[in-house]
């Protein structure tokens, strides 16, 4: 075990003859690491998928499946409906997303970005807490729950008091995270104490929250319409202001609320306490290597509790942009697929704070452009999991994308200094 | 059959792990390849057995260049190879690990494992190796694990056999076993192909001797040449294996182990062992691995649980405390295994510095981290230890394994301490860096700690050791005091016989009546050398 | 090292037998406090919530055994309510007792013991259920729809062990499951022929798992990673042509084509089991064939010998000349092949058109019980049927009304697992090499 994780010699002068290296600050070596180099891979990767959700427009259009029938007499009509179908939709998709240049008022054209930002904050705070746990070696996909018990208890303090501005958002906000934190803290304790598989029992825990949560909104208080199916309405004074206040934007009806400043903070959050905190020091030490965390007297099934109940809370605060509201009420889908999208999310952003804050962003960007797109075109809103997973499927393998483009690897010497390895080694 | 290995050459990365090597092995010879750890060895021969490409060269057979694709090719022209680390799948039975591969099978691919058994049954009579062929491997015995690796190889008709350090992990008498089983297929007419980093062995076994270092074929040797002469070829430098080190001067602080019992399901691995170490001298724990000073070692720090008996520290009970209170309470700890207990690898330099005290002053205040310490603390520690890095924010595992090693041993002596544990601290480094992690071993121990050194080479033992105590099955077999019995008392043959079990009076005599295969061999070259 | 291995050395070794007085390790009482807690939960849950009630001891609950037509019914029959709960109560609580004695005394708890524990509870909460209700209790159409529930599940289940037992880790079951439902819908409604829908369910599924092949063992993706994004992919392109082909086109594209139900003869008239056995599509025998031979093929075997090699230690297996990845691949994609054709039982096998979303989560339900089944097959078989039944259960009991909510009731499998995770099985041994891509 030792010597396949044993890299090199002692690097002694004498030690290696190791190939002569391409000096790194010469232009082509420069050029070559941009070229085939992250931000290239992920745009390119991007492209791809559109391309390919272009592919599923056009074959799904009407007005192709007509052309197709000739294709062969009359190939320009077929090329011009895919390409007026495919254009349409993602045309629709841009409107949806970032700005509307059709519409008739700057409060209309603007409205797009802050749609995809509503729709970014709980993927952003939710992908956080999946991020947190992979951070730790555990692989949560209890979001889903942790959003719906988050949802239930933020929800409660909402509607159940009526307390002062500032105070009573910030205690439902605070229910919020610790009923995520209670769903958390239930697989983490299982695993430290019996070594339970988290993935079981957090798959387990999302089914039953989603009981849980059908019965609870059967309960008196929770009840008040007698329809079981939506609670009374959160307080004025629980809910999110709105970010966007009017004397900016006059007569704005933005959805965009405080929620988006909470991701922000949870996501500034998340990077100190990984990268500054003596927990994120634990927390990736039990990640990368357990056994060594124990040898440095590291707790690791405390690390576990700790990690999930992290996690637990960040999918709870995701609840509550969705709950703490204006006229915001609990309802069975109240957590919709962000749990789950919520997992994309963070392995998009490759579990960092940062990447996860901008994947949930692009996300969030798709839902919003997804639902213009489905309401003006044919289109169906499927097509953004499409997007979405092949994005993520390209980003993961960065060689494949640079064969598809035929791009150098940067990492890879270039032939000729290999060759001359070789020589040298003569 | 003869085998030629010509020119060749392995690239890694930027690393050639092997320069043009030339090797010509003829048949029924039992050809020794000796060089430091590192050297490139392993990798020649998985070169030779199909299982990494060589950049350049070719191997040829009989005289006739062959090329192999994978091992499959390799075994079907008649080589087998004992890896250093085996090759054994833990959860199957000894039948199942040597049908593999090869298994013998009727209709619908069903599996004919008597077939497979009177197989291993036959080869295991053949040469006396008493294996069992339903046991599973991960419950056998390193000795035995290695026997069922030779049997896979012989029942593939192995024309050329290599062993990979096999002796890595024998007995000085189940060595001579070996010895005399590599006899017996030599007679055979199969040629061996010997690979060690002790120069002890070679002598005794080997017809001819090519020596490696850095990658590259530096000279062939006769079984005559000396030791000093085979070693000062191997390491490119002469070298004194021995420590400088004075009379240990005895502490009153010391660690007091009594009675101590760990289990491992209901059978006890360590079994009510007793033993105290005084400030100021090392303690050795020899014996063959896997007879419990692994988990002896880690009941110490905590990581294993006991299940009776206590451990006192200068008088206080450390069973029951947590991993991190006996750390807190000066106990500085080298784990046997770096790569998986020691550094996290995808970790930087300075954050494996300080892997068990990232959480105290100054290195933190309450939760929040002060990197600018940490990098100052790394500075400093690597270059007190002489740590050979590009950069301290590198990943440990952009570093060698003797500089990843000094990190741990920085980091465990970077703080007062009251008890060190030292499992196979030098186990795959090279002379220089066992130098001087020997020197600092030393040095603590002049500084007053009590110190427990677990180590499976005699040579280690021997250096180190004021006392050493021999492990075998869980027990303490006897405890021999290097100070009093002087070269003459505990020579290798006594502790090597105590290692397999016999009690230190009988191992005495026993080792004054007979003369091991080794020691035989270092008498008739010392012999040579006075003359 | 209980082999039987001659010491090497001449000379006398030290006694290995332990003395008298040895240490013993300490005893872990996870089972007796596992069926103590389900003493417990019968008798305060049901017998404390019976024992007050008005004439509880006169309430009696009837049991139904008929189901469809047989040769012999056994005719419906009556228990006094409190009393059997009562009795099976005492059942546990001494199954409680033997399974402290047994543990205490370092004997291993035997598998007849949680099987009597597990029906006692069963039947205890049966019958606390239908107390005094006009409704009878199904038993067998219970079972029925247990079996029906499972089949699914054990597919994916199966298909799991085959990846993971090989080193690949298929978190992509469920759109495999999804795909293979989808396929078999399509192919079956536009050919009007069922059968060809059972021919397309595992192509399509084993597509899936060509993918996940290439990109972890061309690629070395993170397994996980792409499971999880292949199962967001399988949705989108499912619901993508279900919102847009099959629902503008449904009589074409989307038409129900079920599978007819054959009749074993003989077998399907034996009582209670039978029908819930031997009156089943081919899909049903098709799974009964697959965890047999799976169970058979894995250690029996050379391609389970080679596979579990190839999991556990790829180097070893490649030093013997086994082509690791090779190897990896072609299980991917069998174990592929093998979740589509279970997904083939949400349409064509219960004779739906296809629904967006079907497979509603059953692809991890089936890893939950790969696990839970510890990478074997008969135990993951287990593992399904338990967790099939206790879904049945609840929702039986939903129906036909019970004193518990019906939202309570349906989460009962779901807790069940968590026990059975927590409480029995602990930490699991998953194949050694899983997850790791092998490169030399
Ligand atoms: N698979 C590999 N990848 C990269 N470097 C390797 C690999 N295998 C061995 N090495 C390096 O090649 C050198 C020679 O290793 P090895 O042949 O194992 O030495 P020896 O067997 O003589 O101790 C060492 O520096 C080692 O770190
Ligand atoms: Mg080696």
């Amino acid at each position: 075990m030792t010597e396949s994780t044993t890299p090199a010699p002692e690097p002694t002068p004498a030690a290696t003859s190791p190939a002569p290296e391409e000096d790194p600050r010469s232009g082509a070596a420069i050029l070559r690491k941009i070229v085939g180099g992250d931000v290239v891979i992920s745009f390119l990767a991007i492209i791809i998928a559109l391309v390919i959700g272009g592919v599923l427009i056009a074959f799904a259009d009407e007005d192709v499946a007509d052309t197709i029938t000739y294709v062969f007499a009359r190939p320009t009509d077929f090329l011009g409906a895919a390409w007026t179908a495919v254009s349409d939709a993602y045309i629709a998709m841009f409107r949806g997303a970032i700005f509307d240049f059709q519409a008739d008022t700057f409060n209309r054209a603007v409205r797009p970005i802050t749609e995809s930002m509503t729709f970014a904050t709980p993927l952003i705070l939710a992908a956080l807490g999946v991020a947190v746990g992979f951070r730790a070696g555990l692989f949560n996909i209890g979001a889903q729950g942790q959003i719906i018990l988050g949802g239930i208890i933020a929800a409660y303090i909402g509607f159940a008091f009526s307390l002062p501005p500032v105070l009573h958002l910030f205690l439902a906000i605070l229910g919020g995270a610790l009923g995520g934190a209670l769903w958390g803290f239930i697989p983490g304790i299982l695993k430290a104490r019996t070594g339970a598989n988290e993935v079981i029992v957090t798959i387990m825990l999302n089914w039953i929250a989603v009981y849980l949560i059908a019965y609870v909104l059967t309960l008196g208080k929770f009840n008040a319409s007698g329809t079981g199916l939506r609670s009374p309405q959160v307080g004025p004074n629980a809910a999110y202001p709105p970010l966007i206040p009017d004397f900016l934007v006059p007569g704005n009806t933005f959805r965009l609320h405080w929620g988006f400043v909470v991701a922000i903070l949870a996501t500034v959050f998340v990077w100190w306490l990984l990268e500054r905190s003596t927990i994120g020091f634990e927390i990736r030490a039990a990640g990368a290597n357990p056994h060594a965390a124990r040898t440095a007297g590291m707790s690791v099934g405390r690390i576990t509790v700790l990690t999930l109940v992290i996690a637990g809370a960040l999918a709870g605060l995701a609840a509550t942009s969705q709950v703490l509201i204006d006229r915001g009420s609990l309802t069975a889908g109240v957590a919709a697929t962000y749990g789950f999208d919520a997992i994309t999310v963070a392995l998009l952003g490759r579990s960092r704070p940062l990447g996860t804050f901008l994947a949930g962003l692009l996300f969030g960007a798709l839902q919003a452009g997804g639902t213009l797109m489905q309401s003006v075109t044919s289109t169906p809103i499927d097509i953004v999991f499409v997007v979405q997973s092949v994005i993520v499927l390209l980003i993961a393998a960065p060689p494949l994308v640079r064969a598809i483009f035929r791009l150098p690897d940067p990492d890879a010497p270039p032939k000729r200094a290999r060759a001359a390895a070789k020589e040298a080694a003569a | 059959m003869k085998l030629e290995l010509q020119g060749i050459t392995k690239v890694f990365g930027p690393l050639v792990a092997n320069d043009h090597i030339d090797l010509v092995v003829e048949p029924g010879e039992i050809h020794a390849l000796l060089g430091e750890n590192g050297a490139g060895k392993s990798t020649l021969m998985n070169v030779l057995y199909g299982l990494y490409d060589p950049d350049d060269g070719q191997i040829l057979l009989d005289d006739k260049p062959v090329t192999f694709e994978g091992p499959g090719d390799a075994v079907r022209a008649g080589i087998g190879m004992v890896h250093q680390h085996f090759m054994l799948v833990p959860v199957f039975t000894v039948a199942e690990s040597v049908a593999l591969g090869y298994e013998p099978a009727g209709p619908g691919g069903i599996l004919d494992l008597g077939a497979a058994r009177r197989k291993v049954e036959e080869i295991s009579e053949r040469f006396g190796f008493h294996v069992d062929p339903d046991a599973l491997i991960e419950e056998l015995p390193v000795g035995v694990q290695q026997r069922v690796e030779i049997i896979k190889a012989l029942s593939r008709d192995a024309r050329i056999l290599i062993l990979d350090e096999p002796t890595a992990v024998l007995t000085p008498q189940e060595t001579d076993e070996l010895i005399k089983i590599m006899g017996e297929l030599k007679a055979a007419g199969t040629s061996i192909v010997f690979i060690t980093h002790k120069l002890r062995e070679v002598r005794a076994i080997a017809d001819r001797i090519t020596v490696i270092r850095r990658g590259k074929v530096v000279g062939e040797a006769s079984p005559e040449s000396t030791e000093t002469e085979l070693a000062s070829l191997m390491v490119g430098r002469s070298v004194n294996l021995a420590v400088d080190k004075t009379p240990a001067e005895l502490r009153d602080n010391e660690l007091v182990v009594s009675d101590l019992t760990v289990l491992s399901g209901s059978t006890p691995v360590v079994d009510r062992v007793s033993f105290s170490v005084q400030g100021g001298e090392i303690l050795a724990i020899a014996g063959v691995q896997g007879n419990g000073q692994t988990e002896l070692a880690e009941v110490i720090l905590g990581i294993d649980e006991a299940a009776a008996g206590s451990v006192t520290l200068d008088g206080k009970e450390l069973l029951g405390m947590s991993v991190r209170e006996r750390l807190r309470a000066g106990i500085g700890f080298v784990p046997e295994d770096r790569s998986t207990d020691g550094v996290v690898s995808s970790f930087s330099i300075a954050e494996n510095l300080i892997l068990d005290l990232y959480d105290t002053e100054p290195f933190a205040r309450g939760v929040s981290m002060n990197l600018g310490k940490v990098a100052e603390n790394a500075e400093f520690r690597t270059q007190e230890f002489d740590v050979r890095l590009t950069d301290i924010q590198d990943p440990i595992s952009t570093l060698s394994g003797g500089n990843a090693q000094k990190v741990v041993l920085a980091r465990e002596m970077s703080r007062p301490l009251r008890l060190l544990v030292a499992s196979q601290p030098t186990r795959g480094l090279d002379v220089g860096s066992i130098e001087f992690v020997h020197k600092r071993i030393v040095a603590e121990r002049d500084n007053g700690t009590p110190v427990v050194i677990v180590s499976t080479e005699l040579d280690e033992v021997l250096a180190l050791a004021d006392r050493v105590a021999v492990m075998y099955r869980g027990r303490i077999v006897g405890i021999v005091d290097a100070r009093e019995a002087g070269p003459a008392g505990i020579n290798r043959d006594v502790l090597g016989l105590m290692m397999a079990g016999v009690p230190l009076e009988d191992a005495v005599q026993q080792a004054a009546g007979h003369q091991s295969t080794l020691a035989s061999a270092d008498a008739a070259a010392d012999g040579k050398d006075l003359t | 090292m209980s082999t039987p291995i001659v010491p090497v050395t001449a000379g006398t070794p030290v006694d290995d037998v332990p003395a008298s007085g040895a240490v013993l390790g300490k005893i872990s009482y996870r089972i007796p406090i596992t069926y103590a807690v389900l003493a417990g939960a019968a008798l305060l849950g049901l017998v404390g919530t019976m024992i007050g009630r008005e004439g509880a001891w006169s309430q009696t609950t009837e049991f139904q055994s008929r189901y469809g037509d047989q040769w012999f019914t056994i005719p419906n029959f009556s228990v006094p309510s409190l009393l059997t709960v009562i009795l099976l109560t005492v059942a546990l609580l001494a199954a409680a007792v033997y399974g402290y004695l047994l543990t205490s005394g370092r004997k291993a708890v035997p598998v007849w013991l949680h099987i009597v524990v597990g029906v006692a509870f069963v039947l205890a909460f049966l019958t606390w259920a239908g107390a005094g209700k006009s409704a009878v209790i199904p038993v067998t159409s219970l079972l029925a729809g247990a079996l029906a529930l499972s089949v699914p599940l054990i597919f994916g289940a199966m298909s799991g062990i085959v990846c993971e037992r090989s080193g690949i880790i298929n978190i992509a079951i469920e759109g495999q499951l999804l795909f293979g439902a989808f396929a078999a819908a399509v192919v079956a409604s536009l050919a009007t022929a069922p059968y060809l829908g059972l021919v397309a369910a595992p192509i399509a599924g084993a597509l899936i798992g060509a993918l996940l092949a290439w990109f972890a063992v061309s690629y070395h993706v993170n397994q996980i990673i792409i499971g999880v994004v292949l199962n967001t992919l399988v949705l989108g392109l499912t619901s993508f042509f279900f919102s847009t082909l099959l629902a503008d086109n449904s009589a074409t594209w989307n038409a129900r084509q079920p599978l007819g139900v054959i009749e074993i003869p003989l077998l399907s008239q034996i009582p209670i089991v039978g029908p819930v056995l031997f009156r089943q599509t081919i899909l049903v025998y098709l799974m009964y064939a697959t965890v047999i031979l799976l169970q058979i093929m894995l250690f029996r075997s050379r391609w389970g010998l080679r596979t579990r090699a190839v999991g556990e230690h790829p180097k070893a297996a490649d030093t013997v000349g086994i082509h690791v990845n090779k190897r990896r691949v072609w299980n991917t994609i069998l174990g592929g092949a093998i979740a589509g054709l279970g997904g083939a039982f949400f349409t064509i096998g219960s004779g739906l058109a296809f629904g967006r979303e079907m497979s509603a989560g059953n692809g991890f339900i089936a890893l939950a019980a790969m696990i839970l089944g510890k990478w074997n097959p008969t135990g993951a078989l287990v593992a399904a049927l338990l967790f099939g039944f206790s879904k049945n259960l609840g929702n039986v009991l939903s129906t036909i009304g019970s004193p518990m909510p019906s939202q309570i009731l349906l989460m009962l499998p779901y807790v069940i697992t968590i026990f059975a995770v927590a409480g029995l099985v602990g930490r699991v041994r998953a194949p050694a090499a899983e997850g790791i891509p092998y490169t030399k």
